[in-house]
């Protein structure tokens, strides 16, 4: 059974659509990302799951409970915001009991309940402290304990990670990842960082303007992606497009390497590469140029791997290639993947 | 490289790279207001206080305590101390729960939402000599709207009425009732600056911080007691703070209604010590039954803003 499912959700403030008619359905026990840009709808549909907005139209089903019209108490949901929302007048053990407050539970099994929370977080030696005195990566253990301790059905993340320093970041995803697998929470993760999405999701879903663009696990969306929007989101830096002729070709920077490293067995796509730029990231060489000028947009990108030794000079150029298995292709107009493959020679031509 | 010498300031606006001088010049205005406003005329009245000066013969002759002698062994000063504070706590525990159900029904958007925050910043704005007229003819003995009102929903005036057979109520005519109406109408005059120090206060809160409460499963009880009021604390506590020193000095609601009365039922400090000092001529009696005020006032203070500051500390 789906834990969380939303069946044609909107939501509409005033004259602007943030979520324009979704339909999703979460796995028991999954990890599922919403990923999208800045004011894609993804914090408008978590916020309609928790209950903090309601629906314009449609419905949200919580363990198969039509929720739509209770308020976030009658929803058994848990969620940490992006700003923790702590509550500041309180130490960590009160803030970790309050939600068991309305529970009506004896004051020894509350004691107990905070207790299991807290040393799950790591944050046991905390519990006599105010949230001003505590880090960043403290405070967000607090909220996460806090989050757990009802034991919800669902656990609603906000963007939780987006506080944290960058190496903190690291560690606390691996963590979050671990806890989560470990307590089978079914988990709705919102983020903008396609990096923290295909590192935790078991799916990720894709938004953009309100909708849903695809759904699927971290290597669907990345090398079978649903369309250009998708395509370009994900990846760093984002895919290729060549268009010509109604049909756009697609192939991720690191596929784009010179010939001379593929072995002849590979059936490989050549392309003319006038290499323009270059930038050393120290991981990877990022080589930025023009391939046949057949193809609108010809700008393209080629990532090197450090351990290519290959030399790459700028105004030189080479015979670049994509393995065939690799491209893919779209509709020009809609942008959606078109499947099966096609003959690129046809297409530019050579 | 040597470092460039600092350039030394001088000529006559030499002052402006002084922190020192230029802070003492900045707090200078503040201070000498205060200390002209203030400061002196506190000083006159503890020499007042402590002498036997009238209207009539201002010499400043030195007689001790024996002002406050006189002043304590007055039943009238009795009567006063204690109404001042009824009137002060009664008005502004009004005012502390009025304000806080204004504040949090003001924090909903609601059609014509902004003529209800105009009626209620209205006693504010208008001049409370005008206002406490206003209510002076709410409360008249023979033409009480108020009156009417309860007469025509037979609650006054009639055989078996609930309030009596009387046609009239008299709220400024018994004791007990003037004391409620007075009250009352400083409630009224005070509620609209609580509200908006209260409205200011809920607006800061953070917004996820009561989402985080309603998802964690908080009803508007729990929301209100446990993470509301709360976190309003040391803004309430300022509130009621500036209420209860106000209240304590102020006499023009006392003076305009009832003027003390009836038989000094509604007497309080400052309107007695107005009386006594400057309708009465008796400087010396007067400035002493002022004074009392002082220590409790001091007080109050600093017990609020040790509140507002450990709120604010933790």
């Amino acid at each position: 059974m789906a834990i969380v499912e939303v069946r044609q959700i909107v939501k509409k403030f005033g004259d602007v659509t943030a979520v324009d008619g979704v339909d999703l359905a979460s796995r028991d026990g999954e990890f599922l990302v919403l990923l999208g840009p800045s004011g894609c709808g993804k914090t408008t549909l978590l916020r309609m799951i928790a209950g903090l907005e309601i629906p314009s139209a449609g419905h949200v089903f919580i363990e198969g409970r039509d929720v739509s019209q209770l308020p976030p108490r009658q929803r058994n949901v848990a969620m940490v915001f992006q700003s923790y929302a702590l509550y500041p007048h309180m130490t960590v053990f009160k803030n970790i009991a309050f939600p068991l407050k309305p529970l009506k539970m004896q004051r020894e099994d509350i004691r107990e309940k905070v207790m299991w929370s807290a040393s799950m977080f790591g944050i046991g030696h905390l519990l006599a402290r105010r949230p001003r005195e505590l880090s960043g990566g403290e405070r967000q253990r607090v909220a996460l304990a806090r989050a757990m301790v009802r034991e919800p059905s669902v656990f609603l993340l906000d963007e939780p990670l987006s506080n944290l320093d960058a190496k903190l970041r690291t560690s606390a995803r691996e963590e979050l990842e671990q806890l989560q697998k470990r307590i089978g929470i079914t988990t709705l993760y919102v983020t903008h960082d396609q990096v923290e999405a295909m590192g935790l999701g078991d799916r990720i879903v894709v938004m953009n303007e309100g909708r849903v663009r695809q759904v699927g696990t971290p290597h669907e969306v990345y090398h079978r992606s649903a369309d250009t929007f998708v395509a370009t989101f994900l990846g760093s830096p984002p895919m290729n497009l060549l268009e010509k002729d109604g049909l756009v070709i697609g192939f991720r920077p690191e596929n784009f390497l010179p010939v001379q490293l593929y072995g002849d067995d590979r059936d490989v796509e050549r392309f003319r590469f006038d290499v323009t730029w270059m930038e050393d990231l120290g991981s990877d060489r990022l080589i930025y140029g023009n391939v046949e000028r057949e193809f609108a947009h010809r700008h393209v990108v080629a990532k090197l791997s450090a351990n290519v030794t290959f030399s790459v000079e700028p105004k030189e150029s080479y015979t670049f290639a994509v393995p065939k298995d690799k491209l893919n292709f779209f509709d020009a107009g809609t942008g959606l993947r078109l499947e099966g493959r096609f003959a690129l020679r046809d297409v530019h031509g050579a | 490289m040597a470092p460039e010498q600092k350039k030394q300031p001088h000529g006559p606006f030499r002052f402006r790279d002084d922190p020192r001088l230029l802070s003492a010049l900045m707090t200078a205005p503040a201070v000498i207001y205060i200390a002209l406003l203030v400061g002196i005329p506190f000083l006159l009245a503890v020499f007042i206080s402590l002498s036997d000066a009238t209207t009539g013969d201002p010499s400043l002759d030195y007689v001790g305590i024996s002002n406050f002698r006189t002043v304590i062994g007055d039943p009238v000063f009795r009567q006063s101390l204690k109404n001042t504070f009824i009137f002060t706590f009664a008005s502004q525990a009004l005012v502390l729960v009025m304000s806080k159900i204004l504040a949090l029904a003001l924090m909903k958007e609601f059609r014509g939402k902004w003529l209800v925050r105009f009626l209620i910043l209205l006693p504010w704005t208008a001049p409370i000599a005008l206002g406490t007229i206003g209510w002076l003819w709410m409360f008249d003995s023979i033409f009480s709207p108020m009156d009417w009102v309860l007469r025509y929903v037979g609650l006054l005036g009639r055989p078996g009425a609930l309030l009596g057979v009387n046609s009239n109520l008299y709220w400024l005519g018994i004791p007990g009732l003037a004391m409620a109406s007075v009250t009352v109408v400083h409630a009224w005059r005070m509620l609209p600056l609580a509200t908006v120090i209260l409205l200011a206060g809920l607006t800061a809160i953070p917004k996820d911080i009561l989402e985080a409460a309603e998802v964690d499963g908080a009803g508007f009880r729990q929301r209100l007691f446990s993470i509301i009021i709360p976190l309003l604390l040391p803004i309430m506590s300022i509130a009621v703070l500036f209420g209860v020193v106000f209240t304590f000095t102020d006499m023009t609601v006392v003076y305009i209604l009832t003027r003390g009365g009836p038989v000094q039922s509604t007497q309080v400090l400052a309107s007695w010590a107005f009386f006594k000092g400057i309708e009465g001529g008796d400087l010396a009696q007067g400035a002493a039954i002022a004074l009392f005020l002082f220590p409790v006032l001091a007080g109050v203070a600093t017990l609020m803003l040790r509140l507002a500051r450990r709120t604010e500390v933790n």
